[in-house]
């Protein structure tokens, strides 16, 4: 991995590294040669990790107040928000901590999808992101049941009953995750247990991430491999560390506005309200961050077959890698495809808005109709393209474009080089 | 591969498909408690059944009573309901049940049934709906008389639990 050999400078120093070769690693951290070009888009990696710690932080914090019972739950939180010390800080960090997440990795995701990197050789990062993805929607859901309030116990009651569409032992399976006849105490102390295990896997899995990310290197806006270290790469220390200090900024701002000036606009009000088995609220919706595929959900007029379109949105990204048949990888020489990418991400919010009305009339049309592009555009329109697209000609390095200020230049360059 | 070689099963073969298999065995009997451990423990279990008063409850009207954390109608069906929900054919439904199967003979007008809509459990309305029985709010599932799925993405009828008159004004439930 390490370019060079690093040898620490001080004797306690390399005595230590010679035993465990922590000074080694930290040196490949900062040293680490990125592509120079990266541009902001780029910074959510570390904003994400950002995201993650502080959910694991304020968590560890919460928890030394909760009471995880379905009797005192909800007390307890109402406990949290007057009694305890800044109890309303953390909480409503913690509960805007977890938007504030799915909104820097749907940027991520989207960031991937439109430079193409995904693509070969970084395929399995993207798959370990797709498992970290997984993993942050069970710990988010699993994180709202434990205020114990209507949207809690009836959000948990819809999903935990998708498991019941599976045929011949699907009720066996949503009574084993309940521990009882219906979503009650025994379902609210297991989801906390897991709620506070999960953070600590997607740590794990954020460790295999960043290890397969430097391997290859970083994908860069222009898609192309790099040398590294050469004219093309700066040192991940002090050039990236700043830029992504300073978008980690710029974020806070945001989560701040969102923690001190609308800390309940992104929930919904019924979940002030104590958990009741015997009533339904009128309209559930789950958190934002989950709608559009709510939304292809309650598009299929089937059971078993809307809870599988569901799924089979979230697995078909994992095969992406192998569906895109271009060879080059950045949207930014692909005409085309760069057209589809934007209808993809109006389709997604079109979607998340028909999942958050209701279902019916003109919105059960629109979510119907935005499923069905969903779905074309990775089986169909991805490997379609691929095929038939006549890509821009792509720089041969980084330098090139940056240096001219364009990728003309490159263009203009071939063409003389054939006169 | 020589032919002699794929013939020959060595001692260490034996040996190493017994501690393989030996190990299986091992393994999944100390899996199985903690997967069993997630099941309904002897405390939920003992909740099993509810005895109720239903001695109150005019023609018409019904009530709601919570069994094993799920709520149960209790509906008392006027003779012009029962007439309606027997009117209907059976190839209307998408889940083909006759009325009569519904209840228990002699106590017609008592439909008893659990108050969960068979699509993602959520608590469906009662007098609402296209088919004056049950709607559901969360995904629209309409329910008839006999809490049988007429329209939408419910896959059954509502469940009739095991239930028993203990006497002319009491149902026992479970």
């Amino acid at each position: 991995m390490s370019e060079h050999e690093y040898v620490p400078k001080s004797k306690a120093g390399k005595w230590f590294n010679d035993r465990l070769p922590l000074l080694s690693l930290a040196s490949h951290l900062t040293d680490y040669p990125t592509p120079k070009n990266l541009n902001y888009w780029w910074t959510f990696g570390g904003i994400l990790t950002f995201c993650l710690l502080t959910q694991i932080i304020t968590g560890i914090v919460l928890a030394m107040h909760y009471v995880a019972h379905a009797d005192l739950a909800f007390a307890s939180v109402e406990h949290i928000m007057r009694d305890v010390n800044y109890g309303w800080l953390i909480r409503y960090i913690h509960s805007n901590g977890a938007s504030m997440f799915f909104l820097a990795v749907y940027i991520h995701i989207f960031r991937s999808l439109f430079y193409g990197s995904y693509k070969s050789p970084r395929e399995i990062i993207w798959i370990i992101g797709l498992m970290i993805y997984l993993l942050m929607m069970a710990a988010a859901f699993m994180g709202y049941v434990l205020p114990w309030g209507q949207m809690s116990f009836w959000g948990a009651t819809v999903i935990t009953n998708l498991f019941s569409a599976i045929p011949l032992v699907g009720d066996s399976i949503t009574t084993w995750l309940w521990g009882a006849y219906s979503v009650d105490n025994p379902t609210l102390t297991r989801f906390f247990s897991l709620h506070y295990l999960i953070p600590f896997l997607i740590l794990g899995l954020v460790v295999l991430h960043i290890w397969a990310l430097h391997i290859p290197g970083n994908n860069n806006p222009v898609g192309i491999d790099i040398k590294k270290p050469s004219k093309d790469t700066v040192p991940f220390h002090p050039y990236i560390t700043i830029k992504d200090a300073f978008a980690l900024l710029l974020f806070m701002i945001i989560f701040a506005g969102f923690v001190f000036f609308a800390p309940n606009v992104l929930g919904h009000s019924d979940n002030y309200i104590q958990a009741n088995p015997m009533v339904t609220p009128a309209h559930i919706v789950p958190e934002w961050y989950l709608l559009p595929f709510y939304a292809i959900l309650r598009s299929v007029p089937d059971k078993l077959g809307g809870v599988i379109l569901m799924f089979s949105a979230i697995f078909i990204l994992f095969v992406l890698p192998w569906l895109d048949t271009s060879k080059v990888r950045s949207a930014v020489f692909r005409p085309i495809y760069r057209q589809f990418f934007w209808i993809l991400v109006v389709d997604v919010l079109v979607l998340g808005y028909v999942g958050a009305m209701p279902a019916e009339g003109i919105y059960l049309v629109l979510a119907r109709v935005g499923t069905i592009y969903y779905f074309l555009h990775f089986i169909v329109i991805l490997p379609v393209v691929g095929y038939l697209e006549k890509t821009e000609p792509v720089p041969l390095s980084i330098s090139e474009p940056v240096l001219t200020g364009s990728a003309e230049y490159s263009m203009a360059k071939k063409d003389n080089e054939k006169i | 591969m020589d032919k002699s070689e794929k013939k020959t099963t060595t001692r260490r073969d034996f040996l190493f498909t017994t501690s393989y298999t030996v190990g299986a065995v091992g393994l999944g009997a100390v899996i199985w408690p903690l997967v069993d451990q997630m099941n309904p423990d002897k405390a939920q279990k003992a909740l099993a059944t509810t005895e109720v008063d239903i001695s109150q409850i005019e023609p018409g009207k019904s009530i709601t009573v919570l069994w094993r954390g799920k709520p149960v109608f209790l509906k008392r069906r006027t003779q012009e309901e029962i007439l309606e929900a027997r009117s209907v054919s059976l190839d209307e439904l998408p889940h083909p049940e006759k009325d009569e199967e519904r209840v228990k003979s002699g106590k017609d007008e008592w439909l008893v049934m659990l108050g969960v809509c068979t699509h993602l459990g959520c608590v469906p309305l009662s007098n609402k709906g296209d088919y004056k029985g049950w709607f559901c709010p969360c995904h629209g599932s309409h329910y008839d008389l006999s809490g049988r799925i007429r329209k939408g993405p419910a896959p059954k009828n509502m469940e009739i639990p095991k239930y028993e008159f203990v006497d002319a004004n009491t149902i026992k439930i479970g």
